[in-house]
């Protein structure tokens, strides 16, 4: 550890979540919803979510700040889905497909963002933003445009009436809840699909592992300092680069948790936001964006979202608007990332003159 | 400017403009209608450009922050809007009034992006997006009384897209419009434009704009040479957001509604690209480039909407135009700092 950086990632760690756990109480209280009602959305949410702040660790442990670009893993994975359902591939075989294409798609699609990442140095999150955007309209390209025109479908359900697009809403029937449903605890009013639970407590004991291998060191190596890690004679491009293949797979394994998770696929905003609401996330946890844990985004996830599943009924209870309490949502999602910069980049800056 | 060379992003643009043309041109599509729209374009997104040029110059990057400006200057016109001022009279007193909000907001920026130097795009970013639902509560809660502006029954708070019909729609637009044949040059709107280009061109003859140049180019000989780093960063950030002001003022009475909650996110990356197009990357920036950069890329904006809807699709409008904005920023981002990595 760095000396006097200590100080600073103490303070956050713990003034963040307990910020956060505030908040949500009163918001909670506002809100009126009930304990059992909240928690279950909140588990719900834990499941449908988890793997996507997971993948966001690795990246920020290697010192290139958040990962916006998970959105395009995410793209991977719905790309994979919508060719599975266009081509009439169903049931436990299409999944099985849909997993593989869409991990393939996000381990090539991943290394192209390294290797873009590995020009810019210093300049990951701002290009990973971009990056994002950019996969965004390309996407949209391919399924607006490509499908029905370009590309032949099997499957005419799926195609806007004038033949050409892929409608905005395709259904997900077959796949709906199929996972969630697994081992099902049911205790009085709540619900605990343990079976889900199980699996992202997996994914997070898989990342757990991966930072105390060996590449793991080189990961945390690199991410205090680069300079020093290539004297000690670590690929620093290749290892980056790695890492970006490593969160864009995760993030894609996180999507297909998310698609199955709500049941209906919005082709083309089902991504969006993902990027953004897992690093706030991830950072009310407590972690920064030098720093992140696994707890970080465990715990993360819980806060966040308590936050966000009672906010508009608050908004309705007290000002009897509920826009108000969703502009308190993307306030605090994005208000939670801008504040994290600012202050990051002023302490890195202390630390640089000390 | 005779060191001006073209750079491949500006190749291929052009091109691509002159094969839209070509193909409106086959389509029999009005060549001259267009050439009119063009111009008016040109200066309603134009301000907003010219708006990127002193952060730009004075090292601060690419203006990922521009609603900060946008929304001092929506404020200055609900104000307007909300007095009942009409006409030119009524745009003059929009300006004043967001003249005032661009000052304290612009200052409260400069403030936090002193703090984040270095950084300035990435905290831009978000300080813009969390700034807008912030402002939502101010659209919604602010005790502006003209009916017109709020929503007509129930919800509550000023309405998503306020007419300026009945107030000052198009002033600029029609102030002094000389018509030859069919072409059309509306010189009060024009002159406007070139009003705003050549007070950046004296400000950066005075002393503080020499100062600001000489901060963008190299900081720690600045300082050496005794230039207050901090002041002169703050003098730039507040002239982008007066202008992000005006540019937004300029670009409602062009478009005949001012546009309230989300909708001033969507003018960063179009007004950013613009400037890229134009030949900057990212660094200091001339005020040709910023007029250059958005003629071409409005105008391909403009072609681009017949010709897709004319083959059906009529979305391919918008995703062109992210695949353009998107692309030519990104690759700013990599020329950028590939030069930088070489120094």
């Amino acid at each position: 550890m760095k000396p006097g950086f200590g100080k600073q990632a103490f303070n956050s760690e713990y003034v963040v979540p307990i910020v956060f756990l505030a908040l949500s109480l009163l918001a909670w209280q506002w809100s009126g919803l009930s304990g059992s009602f909240v928690f279950n959305q909140v588990i719900n949410r834990f499941i449908r979510d988890g793997i996507l702040v997971l993948s966001l660790v690795i990246p920020v442990v290697a010192g290139m700040g958040l990962n916006f670009a998970i959105t395009v893993g995410a793209m991977s994975m719905q790309t994979a889905v919508l060719i599975m359902i266009a081509y009439r591939v169903s049931g436990v075989t299409g999944i099985l497909l849909a997993t593989v294409l869409g991990v393939v798609l996000a381990v090539i699609l991943g290394y192209v963002i390294g290797v873009i990442l590995n020009r810019v140095q210093g300049k990951e999150m701002i290009t990973t933003i971009i990056i994002g955007f950019l996969f965004n309209s390309v996407y949209q390209l391919i399924f607006l445009v490509g499908f029905g025109s370009v590309i032949p479908v099997l499957n005419e359900e799926i195609i806007l009436t004038r033949g050409i697009g892929v409608r905005n809403t395709v259904d997900l029937g077959m796949y709906r809840n199929t996972l969630d449903k697994l081992w099902l605890i049911k205790i009085g009013d709540l619900e605990i699909p343990l079976f889900m639970i199980l699996v992202v407590l997996m994914f997070a004991a898989a990342i757990y592992y991966i930072l105390h291998t060996r590449f793991g060191q080189q990961v945390k190596a690199i991410g205090s300092n680069t300079q020093t890690s290539e004297v000690l004679g670590i690929n620093t491009l290749a290892v980056r680069i790695k890492v970006i293949i490593l969160s864009t797979v995760l993030a894609a394994l996180g999507q297909l948790a998310y698609l199955q998770n709500i049941g209906m696929f919005d082709v083309y905003t089902a991504h969006l936001t993902n990027d953004v609401i897992s690093c706030a996330a991830l950072l009310a946890g407590g972690a920064t964006i030098k720093q992140a844990k696994i707890r970080h985004a465990l715990l993360g996830v819980f806060l966040f979202h308590t936050l966000f599943i009672v906010s508009p009924q608050a908004g309705q209870n007290l000002f009897h608007n509920a826009a108000l309490g969703e502009y308190f949502r993307s306030f605090v999602a994005y208000g939670t990332i801008a504040l994290a910069l600012i202050i990051n980049i002023r302490t890195e800056k202390q630390y640089k003159k000390a | 400017m005779s060191s001006y060379k073209l750079k491949p992003p500006q190749i291929i643009i052009s091109l691509f403009l002159l094969l839209l043309v070509i193909m409106a041109a086959s389509m029999q599509m009005d060549l001259i209608g267009f050439f009119n729209q063009s111009i008016v374009k040109l200066v309603m997104n134009g301000v907003l450009v010219l708006s990127l040029i002193p952060m730009l110059n004075v090292g601060a990057g690419m203006n990922f922050g521009l609603p900060v400006g946008i929304v001092g200057g929506l404020l200055g016109m609900c104000l307007a809007v909300n007095f009942r001022l009409t006409g030119i009279h009524g745009f003059g007193m929009a300006l004043l009034f967001s003249l005032l909000f661009c000052m304290l907001l612009g200052w409260i920026y400069g403030l936090i992006l002193n703090r984040v130097k270095g950084r300035e795009e990435i905290a831009g970013i978000f300080i813009g997006y969390s700034f807008i639902p912030l402002m939502n509560y101010a659209w919604t809660l602010l005790p502006f009384t003209n009916r017109e502006m709020l929503y007509p029954i129930g919800g509550q708070g000023l309405r998503p897209r306020i007419s300026l019909e009945n107030y000052f729609n198009h002033v600029l637009d029609d102030l002094g419009v000389i018509t030859v044949g069919a072409v059309e040059i509306p010189c009060g709107l024009l002159a406007f434009y070139a009003l705003i280009a050549v007070f950046l061109y004296l400000f950066f003859a005075t002393k503080a704009g020499r100062a600001a140049i000489a901060v963008g180019e190299n900081e720690s000989f600045a300082r050496l040479s005794g230039i207050n780093i901090e002041k002169t960063r703050m003098i730039a950030i507040v002239i982008s957001t007066i202008i992000a002001g005006f540019g937004i003022c300029v670009y409602a009475q062009s478009y005949g509604f001012i546009q309230l909650y989300d909708e001033p996110l969507s003018l960063t990356f179009p007004a950013i690209a613009a400037i890229l197009i134009g030949g900057s990357t990212g660094k200091k920036t001339y005020i040709f480039e910023a007029v250059l950069g958005t003629y071409l890329l409005q105008s391909i904006y403009l072609l681009t909407v017949p010709i897709a809807n004319a083959i059906l699709v009529p979305e391919l409008t918008e995703i062109i135009r992210t695949m353009i904005t998107y692309g030519i920023i990104l690759y700013a981002l990599l020329i950028r700092e590939r030069r930088g990595a070489e120094r």
